[in-house]
């Protein structure tokens, strides 16, 4: 039984640096394959959508979509990061397809701490970019100078430790269903007929979704305290 | 080869320790489904609201659960004591029945 990353090539780059062909890097393609084919055939659909008909069919399901997530959105953090809102879209796209992707037995991209550091790294970045732009002095000073100057180090280590908890979060739920289904695929064969079926179920559908939903929450809900109290 | 049973071992004993603060985190989560019952039951009509807050919670009070899981799967798979205990760890890493 092998819970570990299968490398498939590596690319190099300079003597000692290479470029690693995972498992991961293969899935993540494949899963930003498949929503690109989606949107490519959702944009060609709408082009040739009569505006000022009544929607329906695929057009009604995708406004449905993005109109519940802007209300959403909306509902969830201050009005002056709305023009945030696509890029918390994706996000939650990315995460919902890549947790998922278990279900037809690939290696879900998100089993992989290599990839949640990075998006909960981009959520870091995002957070302090919010902050600086909306309230440059209050933000700075939450962080240097509250409650006194000398509670400085302490508040950045919590600021770092955000991107950490964020990312172990994702990855821990997602490894450790990855990992309990894979031994149940090494039971005998009685018990892998029926029983993966509930549990691939609940470990790849529901909790994928429920995390997805959480990392993307909680990131928009530090941006939205970041940029506004 | 008999240091290296035994920091294997242990480190699989470590595992199954780290893995036992999952009780607590149970007993959180449902101590967080329980109120948000409770909630809904006084105020039916804010549900969704309710619903949602408590995804959060529950996804929050997981969090140490979940550095249980990275812990154990550490000691399991990516063993930073064998490292130390031996120069010629990957070698003899990648020939353990992991």
């Amino acid at each position: 039984m092998d819970f570990n990353i299968r490398v498939f090539t590596g690319i190099r780059i300079t003597d000692g640096l290479e470029f690693l062909i995972t498992e991961t890097t293969v899935n993540t393609w494949i899963v930003m394959g498949l929503i690109l084919l989606f949107a490519i055939i959702v944009r060609i659909r709408i082009a040739r959508v009569d505006p000022l008909a009544r929607p329906k069919g695929l057009q009604n399901f995708i406004e449905m979509c993005v109109d519940g997530w802007e209300k959403f959105y909306a509902s969830n953090t201050n009005p002056i990061v709305m023009y945030l809102a696509p890029w918390f879209f994706t996000l939650i796209l990315f995460l919902l397809v890549s947790n998922a992707i278990g279900i037809v037995g690939l290696r879900p991209p998100t089993a992989d701490w290599g990839m949640t550091f990075p998006l909960a790294l981009s959520t870091f970045l995002l957070i302090q970019f919010a902050g600086v732009r909306h309230r440059p002095k209050s933000y700075l000073k939450s962080i240097f100078l509250e409650p006194v100057f000398l509670f400085a180090p302490l508040n950045v280590i919590g600021e770092l430790a955000r991107p950490i908890s964020l990312s172990f979060r994702l990855f821990g739920n997602i490894f450790g269903g990855m990992v309990l289904l894979t031994l149940l695929y090494s039971l005998p064969w009685f018990v892998t007929l029926l029983l993966p079926i509930p549990l691939h179920m609940y470990f790849d559908l529901a909790a994928g979704l429920l995390q997805a939903v959480i990392f993307t929450m909680l990131s928009l809900t530090f941006v939205s305290l970041a940029a506004a109290e | 080869m008999e240091a290296l049973a035994l920091a294997v071992g242990l480190s699989n004993i470590a595992a199954a320790i780290a893995l036992l603060n999952g009780i607590l985190t149970t007993l959180g989560q449902g101590k967080v489904a329980a109120h948000a019952v409770d909630a809904i039951a006084r105020q039916p009509e804010a549900k969704g609201s309710i619903t949602t807050t408590m995804l959060i919670g529950c996804g929050l009070a997981e969090t140490s659960g979940v550095y249980g899981i990275v812990i154990a799967a550490l000691l399991l798979f990516a063993n930073p004591f064998l490292d130390r205990l031996f120069d010629l760890a990957p070698t003899l890493v990648s020939m353990l029945p992991l």
